[in-house]
């Protein structure tokens, strides 16, 4: 049985003739301590999809089980890591992320709450900046902060919903490299939600690309088998780095891309020239029609000096 | 062919209270018409200075630029340029947006033949159903479209592209990227690219310029990109030789782009 699975899930937004069909019949398994990326456009549904795993919204029809019992309401089983990072902004890291914990493990006796509190706030590397407010923090410094407070939770499966999207580049790298290895150490089951290709094969197991919507559904799925750790300079050179690539990239650009609205209509092109502006109107105003290609003339003029 | 556009000895300094800043030192570059040139460099390399200066935009402290035979002062028509976000009118629609521009330019055609300058435009780049759309209904992809269409429908003599996809996710960049070679394959329009998206530049480009960081940026190398038009992404995503100027960028953005640096700071 698999850990995670939807099954036939659509969802549709909107009543009447304006009812739109957001996803459409998504069929997913995913097995324990599995790394699974989900690739698509934004504004496909990539994260309607999300809440339905978290069980913030229920699917029209069809099911979303998690280790084979129907998921209908958020549970801290599931944490998510959102991109915007939804941390408290009047509470210091510190705090942001005891809340979680003193939610979830109220019986715990103090000491132990702390000390859990601190390996965590320790392994994304944020212990110097404990007692920060958020509004301190870079973009890249309040996400380890979200990512810290989900996985204090301890939770069975692991959201995260596009969580570098608002980082620069060079952040983003440093995040997905600390991604890679807090993964590697308690091998949790994650499903990543991502625009960027590259970032899915640096860190999933298997990519599973979702095709532009309206309904938006999982294309065919593509095993990500390069050993870890994944170098990212080293990838550049894999033959299997391109080949997934190539293959995840033509899918979303290919059937899985956008509608294309083919035009009937015949375009006209007029073969004229702009004015130059910088000449005044009155000097043109002998001419009122613009100048068209045929007419154009080369002129020399010849200036001894 | 002889050069249709000339940077020569192009500098930017400002003056502080600490003293002269050099933004970009003595910066030369020579574009031939047709020709698709790429300036790729780390942030606060000064790329977006020399192709704001190429623009009017920004004063000239010291040099020239020619632009068709002609020096350059102030900004004008005659360069389209694609901004990072589009800068549309939100209450306007898509059309009106683009008309804005092409009725100051084409001031004596007639009023049917601007109306079929820029719907030929905004239909070349996807918009044939959506022109009548208000720019705060279109996503920031189809926005950055009109962005495109409106550049081009001035007919200027070149264009300038200052990242012009860097606020898009990775897929729409790759869908606007197709765009934008196919408009430009039509006019062959001179043009000048600022990006930091090493890809992009690869697939876009003639001829890739790398800058050197700043302050002071000079040009660090150059790759001429040799690929056969019209460039078709899976089959270049299959060529080694793709993999090798991908590599020669990265590797120049990693590593060389900081020698200069390096090098002065141990002359001091």
């Amino acid at each position: 049985m698999a850990f995670l699975e939807l099954q036939n899930v659509s969802k549709c937004y909107g009543i009447g003739v304006k009812r739109v069909e957001v996803l459409h019949d998504l069929n997913l398994k995913i097995a324990e301590g599995e790394f699974v990326a989900i690739v698509g456009y934004s504004g496909a549904g990539k994260t309607t999809l999300m809440s339905l795993i978290a069980g913030l919204q229920r699917p029209d029809t069809g099911s979303v089980t998690l280790r084979g019992e129907e998921v209908k309401e958020p549970s801290p089983d599931r944490a998510i890591v959102f991109q915007n990072y939804s941390l408290l902004p009047w509470l210091s890291v510190y705090e942001n992320i005891a809340l979680a914990v003193d939610t979830i493990f109220p019986d715990w006796p103090q000491a132990k709450r702390r000390a859990h509190i601190e390996k965590f706030i320790a392994m994304v590397n944020l212990t110097p900046a404990r007692e920060k407010k958020p509004r301190e923090l870079s973009g890249g410094m309040r996400q380890r902060v979200s990512v810290a407070r989900a996985l204090a939770m301890n939770p069975r499966i692991l959201l995260l919903d596009e969580p570098l999207s608002a980082l620069d580049a060079l952040t983003r790298a440093t995040l997905q490299d600390e991604i890679e290895r807090i993964w590697e150490s308690d091998r949790k089951t994650v499903v990543l939600i991502t625009n960027d290709v590259d970032e899915g094969i640096l860190l999933a197991d298997r990519i599973i690309p979702l095709s532009a919507g309206p309904r938006a559904t999982l294309g065919p799925e593509v095993k990500v088998d390069i050993e870890r750790p994944r170098n990212r300079k080293e990838l550049n050179h894999d033959p299997r780095f391109k080949a997934i690539r190539k293959e995840v990239i033509s899918y979303l650009l290919g059937t899985g891309s956008r509608a294309k609205s083919s035009l009937t209509r015949k375009l006209i092109l007029p073969d004229i020239e702009p004015e130059d502006l910088n000449i005044p109107r009155s000097m043109t105003g002998w001419r009122n029609t613009p100048i068209r290609k045929g007419e154009m003339k080369e002129e020399s003029v010849e200036v001894k000096s | 062919m002889s050069d249709y556009v000339e940077l020569s000895n192009l500098s930017k300094i400002y003056e502080t209270p600490k003293g002269s800043a050099i933004i970009v030192k003595d910066f030369n570059l020579r574009i031939k018409k047709g020709e698709f040139v790429t300036l790729i460099g780390h942030s606060g390399c000064g790329k977006s200075t020399v192709l704001s200066m190429l623009a009017g935009l920004n004063d000239v402290t010291d040099g020239v630029i020619i632009l068709a035979g002609k020096e350059l002062v102030g900004p004008g028509p005659d360069r389209g340029i694609v901004f990072q976000s589009p800068c549309l009118l939100p209450w306007l629609t898509a059309f009106q947006n683009v008309m804005l521009g092409v009725e100051q330019v084409f001031f004596t055609a007639s009023r049917a033949e601007r109306r079929e300058i820029a719907e030929y435009y905004l239909a070349v780049v996807g918009l044939g159903d959506s022109m009548h759309k208000r720019a705060k209904e279109l996503s920031q992809g189809m926005r950055q479209r009109v962005g495109i269409a409106r550049a081009f429908a001035l007919k200027p003599k070149m264009l300038l592209l200052d990242e012009p996809f860097g606020m898009l996710d990775a897929l729409t960049r790759i869908e606007l990227q197709q765009v934008l070679l196919e408009v430009w394959g039509r006019t062959q329009l001179t043009a000048l690219m600022v990006t930091h998206d090493v890809d992009e530049a690869i697939f876009l480009s003639d001829r890739v310029v790398m800058m050197t960081n700043g302050p002071a940026a000079e040009v660090g190398d150059v790759l001429n990109v040799t690929f056969p038009r019209p460039r078709n992404r899976t089959a270049l995503l299959e060529d080694s030789e793709y993999y090798r100027c991908r590599e020669h960028l990265i590797t120049f953005l990693e590593e060389r782009a900081h020698h200069k640096q390096t090098a002065k700071l141990s002359a001091n």
